[in-house]
């Protein structure tokens, strides 16, 4: 298709008038409550239920909450979750949970921070939190493992105490957990 | 192999015909023999209706019935309602005004894996009584289990988690404590009992009482306390125990080797063969990323119904060694390609003079293998043998020969007779130096009477194996090879059938098949060319290989096919 240039006229032709009609934009904008953000020295707040990086927490007591039971793994649509099971000898400072990751990787170029790890896992171990700006030097570098994730997760408020609770309770009947 | 009364086989004369009875199962006729064969005794049994549902293809949730046990009927999911056909006064059938027999319901349902079915009963397992029944079986199945499937190992595989999702409740109604039982209870060198997720349906202890004959587990206490135990001081250490792990319907019983291993969901399913011992026992190799985690007993009952051994279980370690062979060598361990190295290699095989090559084969390659290598071997007028492994037997399914494919060495003519009776004149013949080149498979001829010193009496060595041994240090051609579970062959198992198994993971770095790289060493040495798929090779094989007359690979079918010995 051929694009007909439309031909000025001659008051359109001398210039000036858009020069004036642009500065009047600029001085009206510079009155005006300012927009821009000075980042990365400011940073954005993000809202509520942003889904940001997904990290791992620990619960009050300070027990990786992860069980590896892998459903992350399975249901990452852009596999970037890895999981090392504990093996045979389980993880024995998991108490009555038995099991932990020996190893927990995202690698955060392949996440697409969807959620479906926060919304399929279990045991409310990961989470999507709020930091939506990572940076690294290499490929290896976002590839998080699992004392990052641990450390970047924090403490989440558990309420619900599941395994205590079955600890509490099969200590209370005289069986060990 | 002497053979357990409770693995039947079809060398066992045809039982005389049985009196076929029709039944409908949902309103679908089916017809189903008035006996079945009792799995361990062979006795006829009455047909029960779960086995007519089969019949009619009708699945029936069910715990503790299991095909190739003795019926316990604890667990009731396998409740159905049914009516008989109605019986007058007279003993004569009562006719509907149509003609038909006249059905009188059962008031109460039954268990459908206990209860005989009778000619012109109806069974009815899609009712909303038979839905409620289930509901409620598994709503009291629920009440003490523990619902840890997150770090259950038989999440995904498990009939528990498998039912509630069909009939279970998404809340418990029961709000008192749960009863804890003994947790990770070591049961003995392989198996690690959970007593809280067990659902008491006995399989375990019937598999080990009546198919073993070792009964070593039972259930102690009452109640909501009863537990599954060990009997007191006894360990769970048959040959036989990786079973009940397979069998148990939950995660109760877990297997040590495969603990927290890998979640089952994830694990590629490989029809293969057991390589331990001459039973060939059909497996399941369960993989995942070029890893094998496990194998698995695959239902076939013309060879090990739907058991296997531990010791063939966990005899897979070795396919991910780290000092695996992966690194094809030339003279004086130099890198050398494959084209080149088989060029070469024929070269030398072609100005060997006639007699002057003698070939030692292992009973663990394949037929096809077998079959390449006597080719070469008719060729080079060499004289081959391979190398038995003798052990001991037991009465279940562990053959006293330990290579899964002796008959396929004898009948390709690889063997000697009897097996390994060529070594010592092979040995001799190099010492008077009349054999110059040896070419070895899968066997360290250094264990055979055949010195290091011996060897370097040899011009030409060319050794093909899949780890090292002292042996392939020697080799002037190295070539790696595959495991069984990294390409597809065929075995002849102790008893003449001919089973495939297939490729589940990558052989590692050079390694090729043999019977690939075999079939491009015959081309070069003899100019016969042969078929580049295994499919062809094996077709080739039964038509030049008269024991294998008339099969073909497609007609193997997933458990194979017996050949007259």
């Amino acid at each position: 298709m051929i694009v007909k240039r439309k031909k000025l006229n001659f008051w359109e032709r001398l210039y000036l008038p858009a020069i004036i009609g642009g500065f009047k934009v600029t001085i009206r904008h510079f009155f005006k409550k300012k927009v821009t953000m000075q980042y990365p020295e400011e940073k954005w707040v993000v809202p509520e239920g942003y889904r940001g990086a997904p990290y791992l927490v620990k619960d009050q007591e300070g027990r990786t909450k992860c069980v590896s039971c892998q459903l992350c793994e399975f249901v990452c649509p852009p596999k970037a979750i890895r999981i090392a099971p504990p093996g045979p000898g389980g993880s024995p400072e998991a108490g009555n949970v038995e099991k932990a990751p020996k190893e927990f990787e995202i690698n955060m170029l392949r996440c697409i921070f969807c959620g479906f790890c926060q919304e399929v896992c279990p045991e409310e171990a990961i989470f999507l939190l709020k930091d939506y700006s990572l940076t690294g030097t290499s490929r290896q570098e976002l590839i998080y493992d699992k004392e990052k994730l641990l450390a970047l997760g924090g403490v989440h408020q558990d309420q619900i105490h599941k395994w205590k609770q079955k600890a509490d309770e099969a200590l209370a009947q005289g069986v060990a957990p | 192999m002497s053979n357990a009364p409770s693995l039947p086989t079809e060398t066992k004369p045809a039982p005389a015909p049985v009196e076929k009875i029709k039944v409908r199962v949902d309103g679908k006729e089916v017809e189903v023999p008035k006996t079945t064969p009792d799995p361990l005794s062979g006795r006829p049994l009455p047909t029960t209706m779960i086995q007519a549902c089969n019949a009619a293809r009708v699945d029936v949730p069910h715990y503790c019935y299991h095909p190739k046990l003795p019926v316990a009927g604890n667990c009731r999911m396998c409740l159905v309602e049914f009516g008989t056909a109605a019986v007058g006064q007279d003993r004569k059938p009562v006719l509907n005004p149509d003609g038909t027999s006249k059905i009188s319901k059962s008031p109460r349902p039954a268990i459908a894996c206990a209860t005989p079915v009778s000619p012109g009963m109806e069974i009815y397992t899609n009712t909303p009584a038979v839905k409620q029944m289930r509901e409620g079986v598994l709503e009291f199945l629920l009440i003490n289990h523990p619902l840890d499937c997150p770090i259950c190992d038989q999440a995904g595989e498990c009939k528990l988690q498998e039912y509630s999702v069909e009939y279970g409740k998404s809340e418990s109604r029961f709000v008192e404590p749960k009863v804890h039982k003994p947790k990770h209870v070591d049961l003995g060198p392989r198996i690690v009992l959970d007593d809280e997720r067990c659902i008491l349906c006995t399989r375990c202890i019937r598999f080990t009482k009546d198919v073993v004959g070792d009964d070593a587990l039972g259930i102690v206490n009452r109640g909501s306390y009863n537990t599954l135990t060990a009997y007191p001081g006894k360990q769970f250490d048959n040959n036989y125990t990786l079973n009940t792990v397979d069998i148990c319907p939950v995660g109760a019983l877990t297997s040590k080797d495969f603990r927290f291993q890998m979640r089952v969901w994830f694990l590629k399913e490989t029809k293969s063969l057991c390589t331990s011992c001459a039973t060939g026992c059909n497996i399941i190799i369960g993989s995942r990323e070029e890893k094998v985690y496990r194998y698995e007993p695959r239902e076939n009952d013309a060879v090990n119904s739907s058991w296997m051994c531990d010791s063939g279980r966990l005899n897979y370690k070795w396919i991910g060694r780290a000092d695996r062979l992966a690194k094809l060598q030339g003279p004086g361990s130099s890198a050398i390609g494959w084209s080149a190295a088989l060029k070469e290699i024929s070269e030398k095989l072609k100005q060997a003079a006639k007699g002057s090559t003698a070939l030692i084969a292992s009973a663990r390659q394949t037929n096809e293998e077998l079959y390449l290598l006597g080719k070469l071997a008719v060729k080079l007028g060499a004289m081959t043998d391979s190398v038995p492994r003798p052990g001991e037997a037991d009465k279940l399914l562990l053959n006293a020969d330990r290579n899964p494919n002796s008959l396929g060495a004898r009948l390709t003519g690889i063997s000697a007779d009897p097996m390994g009776s060529n070594l010592p004149k092979i040995a001799e013949a190099i010492k008077s130096g009349r054999i110059k080149t040896l070419i070895v498979f899968g066997e360290d001829v250094t264990e055979l009477g055949m010195s290091p010193d011996l060897l370097g009496m040899l011009q030409t060595l060319i050794v093909s194996d899949i780890l090292p041994n002292a042996t392939t240090r020697l080799a002037h051609y190295l070539l790696p090879g595959c495991a069984h579970a990294e390409k597809r062959g065929t075995f002849t198992q102790t008893k003449g059938r001919v089973q495939r198994f297939m490729k589940a993971v990558e052989p590692p770095g050079d390694a090729r098949p043999e019977w690939e790289f075999l079939h491009e060493l015959i081309l070069n040495t003899t100019g016969q060319d042969g078929y580049a798929s295994i499919e062809g090779l094996f077709n080739q094989m039964a038509g030049e290989v008269p024991a294998f007359k008339d099969l073909s690979w497609a007609g193997l079918g997933d458990s194979g096919v017996s050949i007259p010995i």
